[in-house]
């Protein structure tokens, strides 16, 4: 693996080697000495052309638990009317030797293009790109999933016959996007469910159910229910009339959530709008992954740097 | 002065072979054997001769930005298509709202000699779409403005789109529409569908093109006025156009060469050499464009020659300007689409590139037919050449043209515009001969 850009290009194979590396790595985090010497000498960019705080700390945690040095690189307005152009940006990183890339662009397709450019030699980790994907966002969450189905037995394991329910705004989702390609390939069953507006307006070669209907949805009893962060704005945009509809139809609310199975998982890849797409007690119960996911994301990122950056695969040290 | 030229053996449109003596800014003489007289021979053998190229939609960028293209270098990039005379879009700065605008770029033509560069005009103040743009005095100016258009924009106020269309009817202009309504393409990024929902660009949407050609064609045979439609990209807009054509209202179309070749599948490269407006469509659509361009129901091929300078089309795909150059790589397409598969000869080429934009933007001395006292605007194009699309065939200021590596058939060998040539054998002249020999030439016929 050169680069991590999506997860529409990673098999079945790739995907398990990686959470089971994944497995290796949190492995670590329990130890006394959570540090491991693999990435010493190498040189990682945290390149955010977008805020995300969380995402961030998320693979400085990661690079610098492998012991890459860490370059924060805060770059908005990229375009080429706005400041700086992605070319020089990307050249800078390469005359300063960065061995890896993590970007968040808010446009789709920027780290493709970063990779393919001959700008620069590093791998590319997509950190999110506009609605495109989020490559270890979806892997985070195939983990946390793996983990809870499968406990202390996960390693070399997918998700075979795990029914997953996404819900929300899945047209403009990079999650759901990378999820949507991610957990067919390890044999989950994925339903999307979202208002109409909010779908793309073909999904027929997506390897995913579609639908409209959230109380239906949820009577077909799925093992994990993720609900994507809504944006109120998108009522004006004419995508749905208020935010009070919106939860009342699409919201995983009180009586939503109490319906539900105790085994049932509640996913948000955060940062939550409580009361809006979730509820309190869903948010906060034990059937929650919210706070796994974050500390599982740290593990994953460990991994994809590891596979991309290491120069050999297999085994973590 | 002028130039004399005698073409020996070339093939008209129709099939036949013939000499062509070039004389006095005209085919002079139209035969088989004919006597040179002095004339600068040129072998003909194997090339195909057509009317000069006229291009109804062509963006010189000058005056404004003269980094992507100048009138200078545009035409000479038209010359090297083999055409002989260009329209040139409005979105200037200063906009072609005015006479005074448009007569700086119909003189900047002339004095360049490379080709006839036709203004048009817009039809809106500074492309705003709120207020008519002295339409009547660029019809009256030196330009002689007849076609107009906010391109780039949509005229998309229904009520300013009626009056422009009954408007020009004082002075037979036409409107050239930029179908794209502005609700539904905010954001538009690439065609909206599929492909659109997996690589995450915000969608536009077929029915944004054709609902507005819908309007437009009813708000034409409302007004009883002439209605052009610019860049038509989808079936359901050829089938729009061809129920008004039906029903009898004057709407003519045009295609794109890109348009007829290339599908959005290019956009999941994210390199935006692909970005364009409208955007690249489905095979589908593709198919459709070509059949509607065989059987008329689109009259002309336009290029939307859209240059733009390397790093407007190197970076993010959301951040890239729309648009590719077109003029240089445009009988070649044409002939790979239309002609190789046996959907076009010769003579309708003539018609869709030369003969049918000329009349739609009457444009006199320009489209005429291959024959005796016809003006010397030609082209002698070598079908049988393929090669790599590569930058020496580009003749412009910038390279954005989405065929660099492609296998394009064919080549343009001669260009002639007012009797004397503008590309000899293949190659380009330079730019103060060009401008030297068309001097002559405007001081010959007043």
């Amino acid at each position: 693996m050169n680069h991590l850009l999506g997860t529409r290009e990673l098999s079945r194979e790739q995907a398990i080697e990686l959470l089971d590396i994944a497995e290796d790595m949190a492995a670590v985090q329990e130890r006394e000495v959570k540090k491991l010497p693999t990435l010493r000498g190498k040189t990682v960019v945290n390149l955010f052309f977008e805020d995300s705080t969380r995402t961030r700390i998320s693979f400085e945690a990661a690079a610098k638990r492998l012991s890459a040095d860490v370059i924060n690189f805060s770059a908005k307005g990229s375009s080429v009317s706005k400041g700086e152009s992605l070319k020089d940006t990307a050249q800078t990183l390469q005359a300063m030797g960065a061995d890896g890339v993590v970007i968040r662009h808010p446009a789709s397709g920027a780290p493709l293009t970063l990779a393919t450019s001959g700008w620069i030699d590093a791998g590319v980790v997509n950190a999110g790109d506009g609605t495109h994907e989020h490559p270890t966002q979806a892997l985070l969450d195939a983990f946390t999933m793996r983990r809870r189905l499968h406990g202390a037995a996960s390693r070399g394991r997918g998700l075979d016959g795990a029914r997953v329910l996404i819900v929300g705004d899945v047209l403009h989702s990079r999650v759901a996007r990378s999820n949507a390609w991610l957990l067919p390939a390890l044999g989950a069953e994925v339903e999307l469910v979202a208002p109409p507006t909010l779908l793309p307006v073909d999904t027929r070669r997506w390897p995913v159910a579609t639908s409209y209907d959230l109380d239906e949805a949820l009577g077909r009893r799925p093992d994990v229910v993720m609900m994507l962060r809504i944006q109120a704005e998108r009522m004006h945009g004419a995508f749905f009339p208020n935010s009070r509809e919106y939860a009342r139809t699409w919201g995983l609310d009180d009586a939503r959530f109490d319906a539900l199975p105790d085994t049932t998982m509640v996913m948000h890849p955060g940062p939550m709008n409580r009361g809006l797409e979730i509820a309190a007690r869903a948010a906060d119960s034990p059937q929650s992954t919210v706070r796994e996911q974050v500390a599982n994301g740290v593990s994953v990122r460990m991994a994809a740097l590891y596979l991309l950056l290491s120069g050999e695969r297999g085994a973590a040290a | 002065m002028s130039e004399r030229h005698l073409i020996v053996g070339a093939q008209l449109p129709n099939g036949e072979r013939r000499d062509l003596l070039l004389e006095g800014g005209r085919i002079a003489e139209l035969g088989t054997g004919l006597d040179a007289r002095g004339a600068e021979l040129v072998d003909a053998a194997g090339l195909v001769v057509l009317p000069g190229l006229v291009d109804l939609h062509t963006h010189l960028r000058e005056p404004g930005y003269e980094q992507s293209e100048t009138v200078l270098t545009g035409t000479r990039a038209a010359a090297a298509g083999g055409f002989t005379a260009v329209f040139a879009m409005a979105n200037t700065s200063p906009v072609a709202d005015t006479a005074g605008v448009v007569e700086q770029e119909f003189s900047l033509g002339r004095a360049a000699g490379y080709a006839a560069v036709q203004p048009i005009g817009a039809v809106t103040v500074g492309l705003a779409g709120e207020r008519l743009a002295e339409l009547g005095a660029m019809a009256q100016s030196r330009a002689r403005v007849r076609v107009f258009s906010d391109d780039g924009f949509c005229v998309h106020d229904p009520l300013l789109m009626r009056r422009a269309l009954e408007y020009v009817k004082a002075f037979g202009g036409v409107i050239a529409q930029h179908a794209q309504e502005p609700r539904l393409t905010e954001g538009a990024q690439m065609n909206e569908g599929a492909l659109s929902g997996e690589l995450g660009l915000a969608g536009w949407p077929a029915v944004a093109e054709e609902s507005i050609i819908a309007r437009d064609v009813l708000l034409a045979e409302h007004v009883g006025s002439r209605l052009h439609v610019c860049h038509v990209s989808t079936a359901g807009s050829v089938e729009v156009i061809r129920w008004a054509k039906a029903r009898g209202i004057d709407v003519t179309a045009e295609v794109t060469p890109h348009h007829l070749l290339l599908t959005e599948d290019r956009v999941a490269s994210y390199d935006p050499r692909f970005k364009v407006n409208p955007p690249l469509r489905r095979a589908e659509d593709v198919e459709a464009l070509r059949a509607a361009l065989a059987d008329g129901t689109i009259d002309i091929v336009a290029t939307d020659h859209a240059p733009h300078p390397m790093e407007a089309k190197e970076g993010e795909w959301d951040a890239s300007a729309n648009g590719m150059v077109g003029l240089e790589s445009a009988l070649s397409v044409v002939h790979r689409t239309m002609v190789e598969p046996g959907r076009l000869d010769w003579a309708d080429v003539a018609r869709v590139l030369s003969q049918a934009p000329a009349r739609i933007g009457r444009l006199a001395g320009q489209g005429g037919e291959v024959e005796v006292g016809a003006p010397a605007e030609l082209v002698l194009y070598d079908p049988s050449a393929t090669g790599e699309f590569g930058l020496e065939r580009l003749a412009g200021r910038s390279t954005n043209s989405p065929y660099l590596g492609e296998t394009l058939p064919g080549s343009v060998r001669w260009t002639f515009h007012q009797g004397y040539a503008t590309v000899r054998d293949g190659e380009v002249r330079e730019a103060a001969e060009v401008a030297g020999l068309a001097a002559a030439a405007g001081s010959g016929d007043g």
